[in-house]
């Protein structure tokens, strides 16, 4: 009696095994399963997937990657960001509207992003403090159990992807004259122990930057 | 009967702005007097002049702004004054109102008219001139000849003898309209409301037009108009009393959820929602805390209780710490048991203007529940919201606003803010900025002067000093290899604000820019463009 209890009939038409492969598998909630939206500038190197977590190592990434998020409509939150850049957001297209900050969480920063997690697509964390290997465990079965993106500004031990910021230039300052204009920098993506991938990257927007054809002009000497 | 309370909007800006209503002053709109009172129109203070010759006449003026709000607001508990003695006031405008004549309850007319004279004065209202005839424009007009604390009767029938000798002047009460009819009537040779009154009805109509024939059938006291009274303002306060008085916070927020929800189905009986909040919680009979709530949407029954929750656990808390999860032993205690809790709604709005959608907003609601969770875990104001205003620092062009709450008073984004950091926005925003050190090539500190010329070419910077501050970044000696810069500004010079100060936009060694503030106490980082 009991074992019939609630369990939906399988479809005598189709492979026993298969249609039990299958309730494993959405019982486990695979994160490949849901994409989660990107900025076009990253969906090609990272595309996010729901339940797993990412860490970054620069703000503008965590903010980058928070952006194609919020701009689909999803809501998206911030914990332990005291620093959030409010401006900044809202110039890389994050709606302020659906943003909850937790500026401070303190000591009760796993819980706090526990109970965002249930609730909101994204989440931007910054760790107080190193994370171990259970804390990270404890909030990852969240994830995957909530199908939310958890964006950590630090180290992460499971992350799905590191991803950071190599040789960053400004253009626009000179001594004293001119103004910051565009950043630009080497996104570097690590995936466990694949060989990295690299991309490069335009601030404002987080563009991606297609090779300009001429890069200088060297007057010929003479 | 017409109760006339004189230069009411003066009245009521003095006494908002706690100065004695002797003090001559003046209520300006436009830079032009609207109403002064007795004390300025002695020193020669009329309706109609500018500023600067009203202050000419009377140096020590009390200037106020016009609101026609504040003046009905302060109305108000006159009306109630004179609804406690006789039902069905008008009120015809803010220090102007009408009701009907008692009759024979206090006695004579006469003593009607002392008796309400009486109840005001106890109210605190000194300047009341009563008038009672057959029609509103008479009593008016009898009202304005009576004298301080006095009345006026006009007997049944007599009201166009009275009105007869009165000039046209009195017109000029009615607005704009009344003042081209006084001109008119003026250039015409009409000079008193009984010259009017004994022209031909239908030339009147003709010359004047309806408004000109309204007014000479009121001068002949053959206007019937009376007014519609007041139907008194609904109950909509809700309150629950605690018998014996309650002293846990968790008992306290179970037992007023049926009241906040009675509160909230009183206000939708009257197609209105709530948006604004005032709880009050009593214990003794003392007001002990009261806190006005905004909601950015309007109040669900479960929100007010978590309100009711925050507003006693903010206040039985004392030590008040923001940050961190409060003791559980704390959060079940108030200060002093708590025997009533009362809803006041300050802000309400048509029900029709928040329907929500045909479809509903699940989402957002589910996210407003978790959010709610979070509240209540690290407290009410560690939860922020984002909202942008206008400024010239970084830190000043955002606020983070508590959940759940209204933003108010913020700048607007609109305007120029000349100073202000051009390029993109920084990304981190510290809002205790570290302290930073900016040298030159010779190990000087970078200065800027008065004039805004920086004393040498920044080579080097680090920022946290020796040690690393705690909450913000600590950046060792760097070189500078860009900068950009200074933006100076001079912010609330007014009201001694930090002086003279520069920003710079600086590039560090390793890409990363900064944006650095130099005030008189030294340098300091503002934001980052990490």
């Amino acid at each position: 009696m009991s074992s019939a209890r609630s369990v939906a009939a399988l479809d005598p038409a189709r492979s026993v095994v298969e249609q039990l492969r299958e309730r494993v598998a959405a019982m486990e909630r695979k994160p490949a399963g849901e994409p989660v939206p990107t900025l076009p500038g990253l969906a090609g190197l990272v595309p996010l997937h729901a339940g797993a977590a990412y860490a970054v190592d620069s703000a503008s990434l965590a903010l980058a990657l928070a952006a194609g998020a919020s701009q689909a409509g999803e809501w998206i939150g911030f914990a332990g960001c005291a620093d959030f850049g409010a401006e900044a957001a809202a110039e890389l297209g994050i709606e302020l509207s659906r943003t909850v900050v937790v500026p401070d969480p303190g000591e009760h920063w796993l819980e706090v992003t526990a109970a965002l997690v249930d609730v909101l697509r994204l989440v931007v964390l910054r760790p107080p403090a190193t994370v171990d290997e259970r804390t990270a465990g404890i909030l990852d079965s969240r994830l995957r159990t909530r199908s939310a993106v958890l964006v950590v500004h630090g180290d992460w031990p499971r992350a799905e992807a590191r991803l950071s910021v190599e040789g960053s230039s400004w253009r626009g300052p000179a001594s004293g004259t001119g103004q910051l204009e565009e950043r630009r920098a080497r996104l570097v993506v690590r995936r466990g122990a694949r060989p990295p991938q690299r991309t490069d990257l335009a601030w404002p927007g987080a563009r991606e930057v297609v090779a300009t054809p001429v890069r200088e002009i060297h007057r010929a000497s003479g | 009967m017409v109760v006339w309370c004189p230069d009411w909007s003066v009245v009521a800006a003095l006494d908002e702005a706690e100065r004695s209503r002797r003090s001559p002053a003046a209520v300006l709109s436009a830079n032009v007097v609207e109403v002064c009172n007795g004390p300025a129109r002695t020193e020669g203070v009329r309706r109609g002049q500018r500023r600067r010759d009203a202050q000419s006449r009377c140096p020590d003026l009390v200037l106020l702004p016009a609101n026609p709000d504040r003046d009905a607001r302060a109305f108000e508990p006159v009306l109630g004054v004179v609804e406690a003695l006789r039902p069905g006031v008008a009120a015809l405008r803010p220090g102007l109102l009408a009701v009907r004549a008692p009759g024979s309850w206090y006695g004579t007319e006469s003593d009607a008219a002392a008796t309400v004279c009486q109840a005001l004065v106890e109210a605190d209202v000194w300047d009341v001139r009563i008038g009672i005839a057959d029609d509103l424009f008479t009593a008016e007009q009898a009202a304005r000849t009576a004298g301080v604390q006095g009345w006026e009767i006009v007997p049944v029938g007599g009201a166009a003898p009275f009105l007869g000798p009165l000039p046209v002047h009195v017109l000029q009460q009615d607005g704009p309209q009344g003042r081209d009819l006084v001109s008119l009537l003026q250039r015409l040779g009409l000079h008193t409301l009984g010259a009017l009154a004994d022209l031909p009805g239908d030339a009147v109509q003709h010359r004047l037009g309806a408004y000109g024939a309204t007014v000479w059938r009121r001068a002949r006291g053959e206007d019937p108009a009376l007014f519609a009274a007041r139907t008194p303002p609904p109950e909509l306060e809700a309150d629950v009393v605690f018998e014996p008085p309650l002293d846990s916070v968790e008992a306290i927020t179970f037992s007023v959820r049926t009241t906040t929800e009675r509160f909230l189905t009183q206000l939708a009986h009257h197609q209105l929602v709530a948006t604004g909040v005032r709880i009050e919680a009593e214990s003794d009979a003392v007001v002990c805390s009261s806190r006005t709530w905004l909601h950015p949407r309007h109040f669900a029954a479960r929100d007010l209780v978590d309100r009711v929750h925050w507003q006693l656990q903010g206040a039985g808390s004392t030590s008040g710490a923001g940050s961190s999860l409060r003791a559980r032993k704390d959060v079940g205690r108030v200060r002093a048991p708590i025997e009533r809790i009362r809803f006041v709604p300050e802000v309400v709005e048509p029900a029709a203007a928040h329907g929500e959608a045909l479809w509903g907003a699940a989402s957002d609601d589910l996210v407003e529940r978790g959010v709610a969770r979070v509240q209540g875990m690290v407290g009410f104001d560690a939860v922020r919201r984002p909202v942008l205003q206008g400024g010239r620092s970084p830190a000043a062009r955002q606020a983070l606003v508590p959940w759940g709450e209204r933003a108010v008073d913020l700048r607007p984004v609109d305007r120029p803010w000349p100073g202000r950091v051009p390029g993109p926005a920084p990304v981190r925003v510290f809002a205790t900025p570290p302290v930073a050190e900016v040298v030159d090539d010779a190990g000087r500190e970078v200065r800027v002067t008065d004039r805004g010329v920086v004393t040498g070419e920044p080579r080097r910077f680090r920022v946290g000093g020796d040690g690393v501050v705690s909450g913000g970044p600590g950046l060792p000696w760097q070189p500078v290899t860009a900068w950009a810069g200074p933006w100076p500004t001079d912010e609330g010079w007014w009201s001694g604000g930090s002086g003279p100060s520069a920003r710079f936009q600086v590039v560090g060694a390793d890409g990363r820019a900064w944006l650095l503030l130099r005030s008189p106490e030294g340098w300091s980082l503002e934001a980052g463009y990490d």
